[in-house]
């Protein structure tokens, strides 16, 4: 097979979003992680109150 | 002294039976019955599939728990309920089949004052040809067994591709009406961070397949999240993170049988299709697990009681209507079934009104909608409410004194890659509430503040957490009743 001078378009995976390097980088850094874990935890709580009646 | 009876010892059942053992524990007794002798924390299964985690790691002995508590424990399984009695007796009663080997086959009557239905589903591999790990080629992550045959496969599959062999895996869903796409949706992405850590995820080929209209669906018609400055669909979220890993979809697809190595499916537009594979899980479709039900005179009352599909009615309205006239308020709120005031029916033992995505037909008339999901924290928070009904009931209430209405709670639902704290990733996925309300959220039948979807290793964290929480939990070890449900 040659060199691939091409790509077949609007395949699957055309469309979706990709995340950037930053995106990636933050999903792992650990003191804005630390943050969300917070974050999260609050807002399941909050969910988890509403929940029960 | 009153008799409450629990028939299943999963997350709903052995949730009720918890609560009610801390409530009224001295004062009434508490009878479970379970075919299984062990407990399973579900939702880390998924960690056993991939060889994480072992079996021991999710489960532990019903009976060696109900020993140190006031729970009567019989590993039975239910067999037929009788409401009203029998000729001799105006006392209800369950009838059990022992499972446990000293007395396996054996069947006795067990009265009860109050009768909690919390049986969980029959996996009905059976729905597809060729479905599933005892008659089938397929492999499922359903129960902690399973998983653990679903990693040794997986395994055998990772060594083939070490041998420079190239494999395709497909992961989604057995039938056009399954529910648990999570589960499934959890599974690849572990099954893809195993490849990645073995070092050959170029020699695999992965596919998700679903009987979803469009990804990121999940039984809940889906959901919209707050996103980079747009409120978006959760099908972006989810075409994202399977991009992102070169993952391949197919959705709107039900299979109709599989061979050894060859998935048989039809898409909505009405044609047929052959998917070659090596490795396959693929969840079943649920049903009711059989149970019969008869009045005083011995007329069999099964289908007053029970939805055709085996599940137990409760007080939703299950008029039929068109999916636009559907309403949240059509969701049971009590659990309790209508002919009977001291019968309930928690988790997924219970009849659902109806979907809660739009119902769909191929062109040659095959249905292919996911059904509604009810299990993890919405049966759980049904289980606690029940519980709450049932000890204020025998303390003189008239009627079920608390709600849990799938359409007035939420969930949530972490889907975690391997279990390592700091290399982790999940993605977090939150609904408020389940069953879209477009009287109260009318733009998106949901709180937008509430449902949300986020990537990072907080998600797994979370995870983590839950999975450790849970099972401290549920084995009843001090100040349980102080971790939320």
């Amino acid at each position: 097979m040659g060199n691939i001078t091409n790509r077949e378009p609007y395949q699957q995976a055309y469309y979706p979003p990709a995340p950037t390097g930053f995106t990636r980088f933050m999903r792992t850094c650990l003191l804005w992680q630390l943050y969300r874990f917070v974050v999260i935890n609050l807002k399941m709580l909050k969910l988890i109150t509403k929940s029960h009646h | 002294m009153s008799r409450v009876v629990i028939l299943g010892a999963g997350i709903s059942g052995h949730t009720v039976a918890r609560y009610l053992n801390k409530w009224i524990g001295r004062q009434h007794e508490i009878v479970v019955v379970s075919p299984n002798a062990k407990w399973n924390w579900i939702p880390s299964n998924i960690w056993v599939g991939v060889g994480q985690m072992a079996e021991k790691d999710v489960t532990f002995d019903l009976a060696e728990l109900y020993g140190k508590t006031h729970v009567d424990f019989r590993q039975a399984k239910a067999v037929s309920i009788h409401p009203e009695g029998n000729t001799g007796s105006a006392q209800p009663f369950v009838t059990v089949e022992y499972t446990n080997p000293a007395k396996a086959g054996v069947q006795e009557n067990i009265s009860y004052d109050f009768l909690v239905n919390a049986t969980g589903p029959k996996l009905n591999f059976g729905a597809t040809e060729g479905l599933g790990p005892e008659h089938g080629h397929t492999v499922s992550v359903c129960t902690a067994s399973h998983a653990q045959e679903a990693n040794h496969k997986l395994q055998a599959s990772i060594d083939a591709m070490r041998r420079g062999e190239l494999q395709t895996i497909v992961i989604g869903t057995g039938h056009g009406m399954c529910t648990c796409q999570g589960a499934a949706f959890e599974y690849i992405y572990n099954v893809d961070h195993t490849l990645r850590e073995a070092g050959v995820r170029d020699k695999a080929r992965l596919i998700w397949i679903s009987n979803e209209y469009e990804l990121g669906d999940f039984g809940m018609g889906g959901v919209h999240i707050k996103r980079g400055g747009y409120i978006t669909n959760g099908k972006t979220f989810a075409e994202s993170l399977m991009v992102e890993r070169g993952i391949e979809w197919i959705t709107r697809a039900h299979v109709k049988k599989v061979e050894a190595g060859k998935i048989h499916y039809e898409t909505m537009d009405g044609t047929f299709h052959e998917l070659a594979f090596d490795f396959s899980m693929l969840i079943p479709p649920f049903a009711g697990v059989g149970l019969k039900a008869f009045n005083k005179t011995g007329e069999d009352i099964t289908s007053q009681m029970f939805a055709p599909n085996g599940f137990m009615k409760v007080d939703a309205d299950y008029t039929q209507r068109p999916y636009l006239e559907w309403s949240a308020r059509d969701w049971p709120k009590t659990y309790q079934t209508p002919s009977f005031r001291n019968i309930f029916a928690v988790g997924i033992a219970f009849a659902p009104p109806h979907l809660i995505s739009k119902p769909m037909q191929s062109a040659n008339g095959t249905p292919i909608n996911p059904t509604a999901p009810r299990t993890g924290m919405p049966s759980a928070a049904m289980a606690k409410a029940v519980a709450m009904s049932i000890r204020d009931m025998l303390n003189g209430a008239d009627k079920p004194t608390h709600t849990a209405s799938m359409a007035e709670m939420g969930a949530a639902c972490v889907a975690s890659t391997g279990s390592h704290i700091f290399k982790g990733t999940a993605a977090t996925m939150t609904v408020f509430p389940v069953v879209p309300d477009y009287e109260k959220y009318p733009e998106f039948g949901r709180d937008i503040d509430l449902t949300f979807g986020e990537i990072g290793l907080a998600g797994h964290w979370m995870k983590y957490l839950l999975h450790h929480a849970f099972i401290y939990q549920a084995k009843l070890r001090p100040g349980w009743s102080l971790i939320p449900d």
